[in-house]
């Protein structure tokens, strides 16, 4: 063999070692690499997000502090079911989430799809409830700027009869209303931004993507999910439960 | 003077047939690239752009200083004028300054890799900066914004009827723009390492752009939600920095500072990773120290985040809180002068030579050291209560954000020109502008030292006429400085077309970037390379050198 035909030889198997799938990004030396660098990436940026709303928990912890009259007052009139309510919708919207990532790994296309479908339907439940005790304490008046006011909070309620608050400390409530519509606001925010990421890795699922083996796009997806989710799990003790008890 | 310089001989010279600047041709091409290099030239353009606005206004606020009344600028026209240029050389210029240009052209090169490890998330961040500046400049075109950089409350959110909100959602999009900056890089220098490149084999740039990318990841969102909170706070009317509603605005400080004095390792760290690099090429040296150094970046940003309140020692914090934030603030000295000592030891006994980016490097050297010095100064809680809310405030970050990190940026700019363009800068006319942006400086810079020693405030259009004098030596030194910075704008874009051809390695440096040619290929490596020694090992350079066979013809 002459070293010319030596030549061709490693060329071609050279080719067929670069032979590699459609997904596999040209700076990467192996899936694994990518899939690894993308996850890793992933949960970074869930590091930011853990400092972003960081700053709204720290500002809850000082003044949930030096008000916490008026926060128990004002976490008495959210409504506890609705509360309760997302909080299960999000619970089992991981766990469909969850089952999308298998049916991913396990290369089910009609699994990934219905599991999918199912996540955006609960995401949206959440954002319905979420909608709909906005409104209610618009109407009540408890939105700070806007419409407030520390009426409700001076008297007692039928199922608080105790809660009366002198009126420098109904003010209060106020702090307590303006951090509820951020925090909420924040991860209301972030699930809507979910539900549209969601939505369009469906419509690309739906034509045939993430069951050949590509399962980062939806494995990390399902890490921003379940962060939202658990957000949302600190956020409903903090703001729905605080002395539930009196 | 002796000088390391090889460029290859100017009559055969040639640049490379194909290159990351050729490869593909036309505006689309650029506008929807992953390549990190040309990302790092639009970004290299972008902030130019944005620096000499904001060096305008800096021009400026120093004309109206040239005499005791405000006469030049009305005082609210004067405010909006320091309030643009602080927004504008923070968030648009240092932060990406020499992170977003130098280090997302050489970090993948650096590590052996062939591109950032997310190339389309590198492309949102330069898209999110533009966007950003955009916004600025219509916040400063439709009237502009007048609550100084650090959109204090209650005065951002009660008092002033200008465009805080748009100038606010501009720093908020820039932030976006940085995270994503910092995120590639952690996951670029993870991941992306070629084999045999160890945590120890890497280059320092390589380190200090590490730990200001922990800073940018971990600080940049608390600075995020904070302006979120002050734009909810104007528009809609919540409450947590209001005192009228139970809010407090000490703590819009707390969270402002929590971002905004990392921000400044941000700023400055990148810098230094580039001073590493000049100072050991043209010692010839490795950096004294290697370990310490790196580790010293690493210290100096978690250090970094535990000294914010240093900026709050006279808004009425506990004085045993401010004696701890006192105490671990000069805590931070000590890396950087790890650092100071180690280059300083690093050109002992080294084969030094004077070229230009080595110059800027010894501007970065002696300035930062007075503005880290006087940071110390400030630190400590009498001299700072003496000193709060002057120039000599003014005067020191100054030298630490001028002095040190754009002579750094300048330094690293001509350093790596060659490997950017494949083009020589003009020697001659560069090392002038390096002592003319000196000089500038320190004539600009020293007389603010003592005016704020003797009491001027900072941020007033009008002084006695006592502060006369030193104000005319500052404004005087500002046009010196302009100067300065005109010069590399004018001979590095003439340079684009007449500068000498480069070749490979025109400083005979070791790094791996020098390895390949001059303007690098798209994939940077024809092959993957294998890395078996250490970082700045001039004697395997040597060595190299010495065992090549010369060939004729």
């Amino acid at each position: 063999m002459d070293s010319h035909t030596l030549a061709a030889q490693t060329s071609e198997t050279a080719h067929i070692e670069h032979e590699h799938p459609p997904f596999l990004r040209h700076h990467f030396a192996s899936v694994e690499q990518q899939r690894e660098t993308a996850t890793f990436g992933m949960w970074l940026f869930l590091l930011t997000e853990i400092m972003f709303f960081g700053g709204l928990f720290c500002s809850y912890l000082i003044f949930r502090n030096w008000y916490y009259p008026a926060f128990v007052v004002a976490s008495h009139s959210l409504h506890l079911w609705a509360g309760t309510l997302n909080t299960t919708l999000l619970i089992i919207s991981s766990f469909t989430m969850a089952m999308a990532v298998h049916a991913s790994e396990t290369r089910v296309r009609k699994a990934l799809i219905g599991w999918m479908i199912a996540t955006i339907i609960l995401g949206c439940g959440f954002l319905c409830v979420k909608a709909y005790e906005w409104h209610d304490e618009w109407v009540e008046h408890h939105v700070p700027g806007l419409n407030f006011s520390p009426q409700g909070f001076l008297h007692g309620t039928h199922d608080y009869p105790d809660d009366k608050l002198q009126l420098d400390m109904a003010e209060k409530t106020q702090v307590y209303f303006s951090l509820y519509f951020a925090m909420t606001g924040m991860h209301a925010l972030h699930m809507v931004i979910g539900v549209s990421l969601l939505s369009f890795l469906l419509f690309q699922a739906y034509g045939g993507k993430y069951v050949n083996g590509h399962v980062a796009p939806i494995e990390n997806f399902g890490l921003y999910w379940h962060f939202v989710d658990i957000v949302w799990i600190f956020l409903f003790p903090l703001l729905y439960l605080i002395s539930r008890h009196q | 003077m002796s000088t390391i310089v090889t460029l290859p001989d100017q009559r055969t010279a040639t640049l490379p047939k194909v290159s990351y600047l050729n490869k593909e041709y036309g505006l689309k091409s650029w506008l929807l690239t992953g390549d990190h290099k040309r990302i790092a030239v639009l970004y290299l353009i972008s902030i130019t752009f944005f620096f000499f606005i904001g060096g305008a206004m800096a021009g400026l606020i120093r004309l109206e200083l040239l005499t005791p009344p405000s006469d030049l600028l009305a005082a609210d026209t004067y405010n909006k004028v320091f309030t643009a240029h602080g927004i504008i050389m923070v968030f648009l210029f240092l932060v990406p300054s020499v992170p977003a240009t130098i280090g997302n052209f050489v970090i993948p090169i650096m590590v052996g890799a062939k591109d950032l490890a997310f190339p389309k998330i590198n492309l949102l961040s330069w898209y999110l900066y533009v966007a950003a500046g955009c916004m600025l400049l219509w916040a400063l075109v439709s009237g502009g914004v007048d609550t100084g950089w650090t959109f204090t409350t209650p005065l951002s959110t009660h008092y002033l009827n200008t465009h805080v909100v748009t100038a606010g959602l501009a720093v908020f999009v820039a932030g976006f723009s940085s995270i994503f900056t910092g995120l590639n890089f952690i996951v670029t220098i993870h991941r992306m390492r070629a084999p045999g490149m160890t945590w120890f084999r890497l280059p320092l740039f390589v380190w200090s752009h590490y730990a200001a990318s922990i800073l940018m990841v971990l600080g940049t969102p608390v600075l995020a939600i904070t302006l979120t909170l002050v734009v909810l706070e104007r528009t809609i009317g919540i409450g947590v920095f209001d005192p009228t509603k139970g809010g407090d605005p000490l703590l819009f400080q707390h969270l402002f500072w929590f971002y905004s004095h990392p921000a400044v390792y941000i700023m400055i760290l990148p810098g230094m990773g580039v001073i590493s690099e000049v100072m050991s090429t043209f010692s010839r040296k490795r950096v004294f120290g290697y370990t310490a150094v790196a580790f010293s970046s690493v210290a100096i940003a978690v250090f970094g985040f535990f000294v914010w309140a240093h900026h709050m020692f006279v808004m009425g914090i506990s004085s045993y809180s401010a004696l701890v934030f006192s105490l671990l603030t000069m805590l931070v000295a000590v890396p950087s002068a790890i650092k100071i000592f180690n280059w300083s030891a690093t050109l002992y006994k080294g084969s030094i030579t004077f070229e230009t980016p080595m110059l800027y490097a010894f501007g970065f050297i002696g300035l930062f050291t007075i503005g880290g010095l006087t940071g110390v100064f400030l630190g400590s809680m009498g001299m700072d209560i003496h000193l709060t809310e002057t120039y000599f405030i003014v005067a020191h970050f100054h030298f630490v954000m001028v002095g040190g990190m754009l002579m750094a940026y300048l330094s690293g700019v001509h350093f790596w020109w060659p490997k950017i363009t494949g083009r020589m800068y003009p020697e001659g006319v560069s090392k002038l502008a390096a002592v003319i942006t000196f000089v500038g400086f320190v004539l600009t810079f020293f007389p603010q030292f003592i005016l704020g020693y003797l009491g001027m405030p900072r941020r007033y259009a009008a002084y006695p006429a006592e502060f006369q004098v030193l104000n005319v030596f500052s404004s005087a030194g500002a046009s010196v400085l302009g100067v300065g910075y005109l010069l590399p704008l004018l001979y590095l874009t003439w340079s684009l077309k007449y500068g000498k051809i480069a070749g490979s390695n025109p400083w005979q440096a070791t790094g791996l970037e020098w390895q390949i040619q001059s303007p690098p290929l798209t994939e940077n490596f024809v092959e993957t390379p294998i890395v078996t020694h250490e970082a700045y090992d001039y004697e395997w350079l040597e060595s190299k050198k010495e065992n090549e066979v010369p060939t004729v013809g």
